[in-house]
């Protein structure tokens, strides 16, 4: 990330701020929502090992996210394990559906993948909405909450640290694959999968590799999704969601850390502020993911840095295409 | 001398059309084979099937005495072979030490609990090979250049940088598909120099070609492909004035 | 399991298979010419099910079918459907044609969201089940006692009609060969003369056209539209044209009777709620074992 030297000042005292600002401001309803910010941030971290490094388009992340939230629930609701312990389990699993899945179809070209994909988040939704096992359509409840020690976490203060925690482990734990051999060869598939073998890159196994890396951070997020909102249920790990997490990593900035944040930040940040279009949140979502996508493919603070420069460049293509279009209209008369 | 790579009978062909028929060359050790023909001679695809990315019908390839014929590309890349493309293949997206380092793949850890951890032991590595990264930049005279992207490079400069790309793998055999095309006269001489210098270090070059003069002063030996098939291979000089080469460029008298 | 409750399992299935033919010849010829699975196309499907729905609730006094009316609201929500196409291949896909297919798809995905909950948003249709104006009477026959209305009939009788007629347009004649010419080589296509830009909002057209009349007589067949329509079943047509073999019509037809057929036979045995199931494991063992499809091109896999 080139712009890390650059940012790290700035970056310090935002992290301080958001270390601070739940005691700060007092307000449960705020730290609410910055916590959903941050389970966001978490499954877009997550997602962005296989979109961003990778290039695979993964329309059926809120699997993993099912995964991890229910097999940690069960366990605990059912067999009464500690939250903690439920965790090895739960990442277990997860890995256990990447590879199960991802071993036939990761071969396949971008465009199939992102439907075979899809069909598995539809599939893991289906199968928690019908199994009686799982809670059937009413999902799990009564999740205990996360004990660390002789600490029990109950409030949302507490768990709004418990994903803060989790954000900044994600965050280093991509920073240091970026900067390794394992993220240069990700990014060598996306880019130039072809010529990647020619690397001598064993494309298949590092695509499975970045797959399987989701799944971890995925259901790792589960696992505490569950004890933080104590009830889960099958509503919350459907396509729109897997959609809410697609559109936070690539509108934020495809394959950039600083961009899953940004794009987290805005995804759950603007229903939140323009509430009186709660209604229409979804519409306005796909009107800036199209925009976003066609003015600015790569997404808004990507990989290669802020590059306003090709932002303008955008926006004047952009009044220029619609000067165009307008005078088309009416100067054809 | 032994020949390091050794092509026997090599067919391929798509549907109707052969693009290789009954390719039996040897490329002795340390030499620098000029591989030159028409255009749609299946040079390139000459290549492709010994680099793993088409599998030929007929024929096989072998690499220090190996059968590499049905290996993948990343087999083939793995035993030392490395390769530019015709038509430049980077990484656009990513910078010119980036791609550089993305070359050197199999030297680097693939320890995974290191790669998360950021062992010092790791640290040390990594730096090491951004230093040879910078090393093999300035080789081929992109010094300062690491971090521009490489999409946003000219085009004599992407063709450099994927040699330096290559190199930086130590290849034993180094396959350059028309390392001097399209670049000034001034480029195509530090590209010649660079290539010139590589193969002095002991590395083993086969070189597609059109720049006869080119291939007149660096090539120990030169092969000519036609319409898929092996016309004649030996020393440049003699290669060049056979008649058999120059009906192939120039085409036969019309009686 | 008897041979009188599969066989029409069988049966239903063809009806269900006619709707994913139409559908999947749409899907299939836009990701001929142009790579693109167009996540937005049962999308259309579902706008242009409301547009008919619109358009007969105006003219329908009660709830009796009168058919002139049925099938002018099809044509006008063929074209209505069509032109849509057109607008997202104007607007959307057409200044995207050099981006990378990841922001192509995702920008499908944006149009789709968009359409779904432009539908959502619009007064007088929203998010219910919103039951259709006409109600088709249920005459028919009856085969081995099991009852057919003549609808049923109409409706595959329509299904094959479009697409024969399609296949024939394709294969037959000057505009298809110039479309297969565009899907094959876009380039070389426009040095032979081919406005290109032009054939594929063509084929965008037709595709949205095919996915109208399907609305139609969906909606007709099952009586009520919901928002969601398309995103299911734009699932599983693109599973049918898979199946059949993507990027060429027959392939599409083919695919999609043989799924509706799985489908109603599977869901026969373990119940409605897992049609999806069906759907999924037919895409995984056909990109599995035969990437072709059944009659189709090679899929995009590694040499």
């Amino acid at each position: 990330m080139r712009s890390w030297r650059a940012a790290a000042p700035g970056a310090a005292v935002a992290l301080a701020g958001a270390a601070v600002f739940p005691l700060a401001l007092g307000s449960t309803y705020v730290t609410s929502v910055a916590m959903q910010v941050e389970i966001l941030m978490c499954l877009a971290l997550g997602l962005n090992f296989v979109v961003g490094y990778a290039g695979m388009l993964d329309l059926g992340f809120a699997a993993f996210f099912a995964i991890g939230s229910y097999t940690s629930g069960l366990l605990a609701v059912d067999a009464h394990w500690p939250v903690l312990a439920t965790l090895p389990v739960a990442v277990a699993a997860s890995l256990l559906g990447a590879v199960f899945i991802g071993t036939p179809t990761l071969r396949l070209r971008s465009d199939y993948l992102a439907v075979v994909t899809l069909g598995f988040g539809e599939i893991i939704q289906n199968i928690v909405n019908n199994l009686n096992q799982t809670g059937g359509p009413e999902g799990i409840y009564g999740i205990p909450p996360l004990s660390v020690g002789p600490l029990t976490i109950t409030s949302t203060t507490g768990y709004y640290y418990v994903f803060f925690v989790l954000v900044v482990l994600f965050v280093a734990v991509s920073y240091r694959a970026r900067r390794s051999r394992l993220g240069r060869a990700w990014l060598a598939i996306r880019e130039d999968e072809d010529t990647a073998y020619a690397m001598g890159i064993k494309v298949r196994r590092y695509k499975l590799y970045a797959y399987m890396a989701g799944s971890v951070l995925g259901a790792v997020t589960g696992t505490f999704y569950g004890s933080a909102f104590v009830a889960i249920a099958p509503p919350s790990f459907g396509f729109n969601e897997s959609l809410l997490v697609v559109m936070a990593v690539s509108m934020g900035g495809m394959g950039s850390i600083w961009g899953a944040l940004l794009g987290a930040g805005a995804v759950v940040a603007f229903p939140e502020v323009f509430r009186q279009f709660a209604q229409a949140r979804l519409l306005v979502f796909g009107v800036a993911l199209v925009l976003v996508m066609v003015l600015r493919p790569q997404g808004i603070w990507p990989e290669e840095g802020l590059r306003l420069g090709r932002l303008k460049q955008s926006a004047r293509r952009a009044t220029r295409q619609l000067t165009h279009w307008a005078s088309a209209r009416l100067g054809a008369r | 001398m032994n020949a390091l790579l050794a092509a026997e009978g090599l067919s391929l062909h798509f549907g109707g059309v052969a693009a290789l028929s009954d390719v039996t060359l040897e490329v002795p050790e340390g030499s620098l084979l000029a591989v030159i023909g028409p255009n749609g001679a299946g040079k390139t695809s000459f290549f492709n099937c010994l680099t793993g990315y088409y599998r030929p019908n007929r024929g096989s390839v072998r690499f220090a005495g190996r059968d590499i014929t049905r290996l993948p590309p990343d087999q083939v890349a793995a035993l030392g072979i490395r390769r530019t493309f015709q038509n430049v293949r980077l990484f656009p997206r990513l910078t010119s030490r980036e791609n550089v380092l993305a070359g050197a793949h199999l030297r680097a850890t693939s320890n995974l609990v290191a790669m998360l951890l950021g062992t010092p032991a790791l640290r040390r590595q990594e730096r090491l090979l951004a230093e040879e990264a910078e090393h093999w930049l300035a080789y081929v005279g992109l010094a300062g250049r690491g971090d521009v992207l490489a999409a946003d490079l000219p085009y004599g400069m992407r063709k450099r940088l994927e040699m330096a790309r290559a190199l930086i793998a130590h290849p034993r055999l180094l396959l350059l598909d028309e390392p001097a095309a399209g670049v000034s006269s001034v480029e195509r001489e530090e590209l010649a120099d660079v290539v010139r210098r590589t193969w002095e270090s002991g590395v083993t070059v086969v070189m597609i070609e059109h720049d006869v003069e080119l291939v007149m002063r660096l090539a120990s030996t030169v092969a000519v492909l036609d319409r898929g098939r092996l016309l004649v291979q030996g020393p440049p000089e003699p290669v060049r004035q056979d008649p058999r080469v120059i009906e192939a460029y120039l085409g036969r008298r019309q009686r | 399991m008897s041979w009188n409750v599969v066989v029409p399992d069988i049966v239903a299935g063809l009806f269900l298979g006619a709707f994913f033919a139409l559908i999947a010849v749409g899907y299939s010829m836009v990701y001929g010419i142009l790579r693109l699975i167009n996540f937005a196309h049962g999308d259309f499907y579902m706008v242009a099910a409301f547009v008919s729905y619109t358009l007969l609730a105006l003219v329908t006094v009660g709830t009796q079918v009168n058919w002139g009316n049925v099938i002018w609201v099809g044509v006008v929500t063929m074209l209505a459907a069509g032109v849509l196409a057109v607008v997202a291949e104007r607007l959307v896909y057409r200044p995207m044609r050099r981006a990378a297919v990841l922001s192509l798809m995702i920008a499908a995905l944006g149009v789709s969201q968009i359409l779904e909950n432009g539908v959502l948003n619009t007064p007088g249709w929203g998010s219910n089940y919103l039951p259709f104006p006409v109600t088709p009477p249920g005459n028919g026959f009856d085969v081995a006692s099991v009852h057919y209305t003549w609808l049923q009939v109409a409706i595959v009788l329509t299904a094959a009609v479009l697409v024969l007629a399609v296949h024939f347009i394709v294969n037959h004649t000057m505009l298809g060969t110039a479309m297969r010419a565009v899907a094959q080589d876009r380039v070389a296509a426009t040095l032979m003369g081919v406005n290109t830009d032009r054939v594929i909002s063509l084929v965008f057209f037709i595709g949205g056209a095919l996915a109208g009349a399907a609305a139609v007589t969906a909606s007709l067949y099952y009586g009520q539209i919901n928002y969601l329509m398309g995103f299911s079943i734009g699932l599983q047509a693109f599973t049918a044209a898979v199946l059949g073999g993507i990027g060429n019509v027959a392939g599409a037809a083919v695919g999609g009777l043989l799924l509706g057929i799985l489908e109603s036979v599977g869901t026969g045995l373990v119940g409605a709620q897992w049609a999806l199931m069906f759907a999924f494991g037919a895409l995984v063992l056909t990109l599995w074992l035969r990437p072709t499809g059944l009659l189709g091109e090679r899929v995009g896999q590694r040499v």
